[in-house]
């Protein structure tokens, strides 16, 4: 019993061009569901005829096993953030907060409980008396989501939220809002085009691109198991490295025609049935040789020396490859570098259909540590 | 060492005011070329005339307007006590009072209506403003021929319903209703234009969000777009009373600022006076007060307003 439910969704603006093609998935109720995409991937769409701002072109949208595709947004029991707030200029910022009540009708002395109620959980009893431009991007954010939470709505929608915040007031908000729908039971969905916001924040995260859902599951399950090459890359920040792999001999194959790893049984299974092989490797595993031998040497390009880490930038055959080392690592550009790179570590993927073909399997061992 | 520095500051110092002097004289001589075309042109035909329309106020005229005799407030003290100019300002203050609020609300209707996304709203939007692409002549000659006793269309429309006629252009009692309709016809599609140039300028988000919040339609007219245009409000309300004492063109061509001088409004009055009369004193003297009034109007508005106004 799923609290929303989409069902073949489809949008168009244009007969013939699909924005969003048979749109399918469920949200639980009390989840944080994150749609993450690239910008024109249909996200906002999607979001929007959720919140019936945008006519469904076909299929179903269900909310409480309701079918609520003909509803108008005030019907629908919902609350939304915008991305640029929508916070009315005129109005200060109690007024902005009582907007909705006051359409309601609801009384008096219930929208005074809530605004007090709303205004000390948002930090903004000092602020009431003043308008939307006297106050900073932060405290703007605040009334807008003041809004949503003095509506009351079991369902908060939410479009790029943090996107006009600078990234340290970002980070902060990030906890906020989550710790928000934790202590209200919200069901909230999420739209952004930063994969940080989606993996530190979901619940579940969904993957769009081009209108096609990616990949729906649990931010780890995204990160250590992409179903496909975008998903890869997309997930992931520094991305994740690809390259083409080229089969030598049975023994041995080569990527990007630098680096060579051994066959294993698995990998010669999956090559009797894939043709053309994509190899992805997280940046984090392309690892110092302190505990292990060498496996191979790689030319430096480039040091980002971060503090508590160092990235550094490899050419392979071409591509620039990431590697991110923790710690402090006094290395020059310029320099062939020994690396250590476990054949376990990588993923493969189908180069023509995109698709998985086998995650890395490291996984349940040493990375993930269980309290 | 620091004695060399202080005197090589002391130079420099000097050096250092007399470029920055140099470089200030220079960027005055430029701005003042940038306005020289505009003092050139307001000096010729504003300035001179207002300060010798007031020179004027205090003299009698031959009738070629040269100035005769001094003759001080004596043009001003005169013109209240007549009861012509009475009249003639008790009718601009009433045309004023008939027009500047139909206009503002019928255009806002209009603005509010042709905002919406419909269908071939365009051609409704062009249908709308194209009364500010007619002359002000070409449309009272329209307007003439629908007040026309006999064919004009007004009369048929109220003879078809047994009514009876109304001589629209020369009973006192229409006559100032008849001039106000015309204008408010005229002035419809300025005010139109920029009304929904204002409406058209407001984030769409606002609305979206007063949806989701449950705001019905006249909800969101009275929360949102009525205070989010005020300053296009104040505009239109101040531009619109300013034209509409300054009204001349449907005047001259309809009534004339008859009958019994219902119609003859401030601007009028100066034409005739200055025109027919030859009494450019007594003219200028009307003018000078028709400016005073507008200037006194417009500040009252501004002290009102600018509370009630709500600015980005």
């Amino acid at each position: 019993m799923s609290y929303i439910e989409l069902t073949d969704i489809t949008k168009s603006y244009h007969a013939g061009k699909n924005i969003l093609e048979k749109i399918n998935f469920t949200i639980e109720k009390g989840e944080f569901f994150v749609l993450v995409g690239p910008s024109g991937s249909g996200k906002s769409t999607l979001l929007r005829m959720i919140a019936g701002l945008e006519n469904v072109t076909d299929g179903i949208l269900k909310m409480n096993q309701k079918i609520v595709n003909h509803l108008p947004p005030k019907d629908r029991n919902l609350s939304m953030v915008f991305q640029n707030y929508a916070l009315y200029p005129h109005l200060s910022v109690e007024q902005n907060i009582l907007f909705g009540l006051q359409a309601k009708k609801v009384s008096k002395k219930e929208q005074k409980k809530r605004l007090k109620e709303t205004a000390e959980m948002m930090g903004l009893s000092d602020f009431l008396d003043r308008k939307p431009r006297q106050l900073s991007g932060g405290q703007r954010q605040r009334v807008a989501l003041a809004r949503a939470v003095v509506s009351e709505a079991p369902l908060c929608l939410m479009d790029e939220p943090l996107s006009n915040l600078d990234a340290k007031l970002r980070a902060q908000m990030r906890v906020e809002i989550r710790r928000l729908q934790k202590q209200l039971g919200l069901t909230l969905i999420y739209v952004t085009h930063d994969q940080v916001e989606a993996m530190t924040m979901g619940d579940r995260i969904m993957v769009l691109n081009d209108g096609e859902i990616q990949q729906v599951g649990k931010p780890i399950t995204l990160y250590n198991e992409p179903a496909n090459l975008f998903v890869a890359s997309f997930i992931g920040s520094p991305k994740m490295n690809i390259g083409k792999a080229e089969v030598k001999n049975t023994s041995c194959f080569l990527i990007n025609n630098t680096l060579s790893f051994p066959v294993g049984p698995i990998l010669q299974e999956a090559l009797k049935e894939h043709k053309d092989i994509v190899v992805g490797i997280r940046p984090e595993h392309i690892q110092p040789t302190t505990h292990h031998e060498a496996t191979h040497s790689l030319e430096v390009v480039n040091v980002e020396q971060l503090g508590n880490e160092t990235t550094l930038a490899f050419d392979v055959d071409g591509e620039l490859w990431t590697a991110k080392w923790p710690g402090q690592w006094d290395i020059m550009a310029g320099h062939q570098l020994k690396v250590y790179i476990s054949e376990e570590h990588l993923s493969f993927f189908d180069a023509q259909t995109k698709q998985l073909v086998r995650p890395a399997s490291f996984n349940s061992q040493e990375e993930v540590q269980a309290i | 060492m620091t004695e060399a520095a202080a005197t090589l500051s002391q130079e420099d110092y000097i050096l250092f005011e007399q470029t920055k002097r140099k470089h200030r004289y220079k960027q005055f001589i430029k701005g003042m070329l940038f306005l020289l075309p505009s003092i050139v042109l307001f000096s010729v035909f504003l300035f001179y005339p207002l300060l010798r329309t007031i020179y004027l106020s205090f003299f009698l005229t031959d009738a070629s307007g040269a100035p005769t005799v001094f003759i001080g407030w004596d043009n001003f003290v005169t013109l209240f006590q007549s009861s012509i100019f009475q009249q003639s300002i008790k009718s601009t203050f009433l045309f004023v009072l008939y027009t500047v609020p139909l206009t503002i609300v019928v255009s806002l209707f209009l603005a509010i209506i042709a905002n919406e996304k419909l269908r071939g709203i365009g051609f409704f939007r062009t249908i709308f403003s194209s009364g500010m692409g007619i002359s002000v002549a070409a449309a009272s000659v329209f307007w003439l021929y629908l007040f026309h006793p006999t064919i004009g269309f007004l009369n048929i429309i109220l003879d078809t319903f047994r009514l009876e006629k109304i001589s629209w252009l020369t009973d006192p009692s229409w006559a100032l209703i008849a001039i106000s309709v015309t204008t408010i016809w005229m002035n419809i599609g300025f005010t139109f234009l920029i009304l929904l140039g204002g409406l058209q300028s407001m984030d769409k988000y606002l609305y979206e969000s007063a949806d989701v919040d449950g705001a019905g339609y006249f909800y969101k007219l009275r929360r949102i777009t009525i205070p989010m245009l005020s300053p296009t409000l104040f505009f239109v309300v101040t531009v619109t009373i300013i034209n509409a004492f300054q009204t001349f063109g449907q005047v001259d061509i309809l009534t004339q600022g008859g009958p019994q001088n219902a119609t003859n409004f401030i601007v009028y009055s100066i034409y005739r006076e200055a025109f027919t009369n030859y009494q450019f004193g007594s003219a200028s003297a009307q003018a000078i007060i028709l400016f005073i009034i507008i200037l006194i109007m417009t500040i009252i508005q501004f002290k009102l307003g600018e509370r009630k106004v709500h600015y980005q």
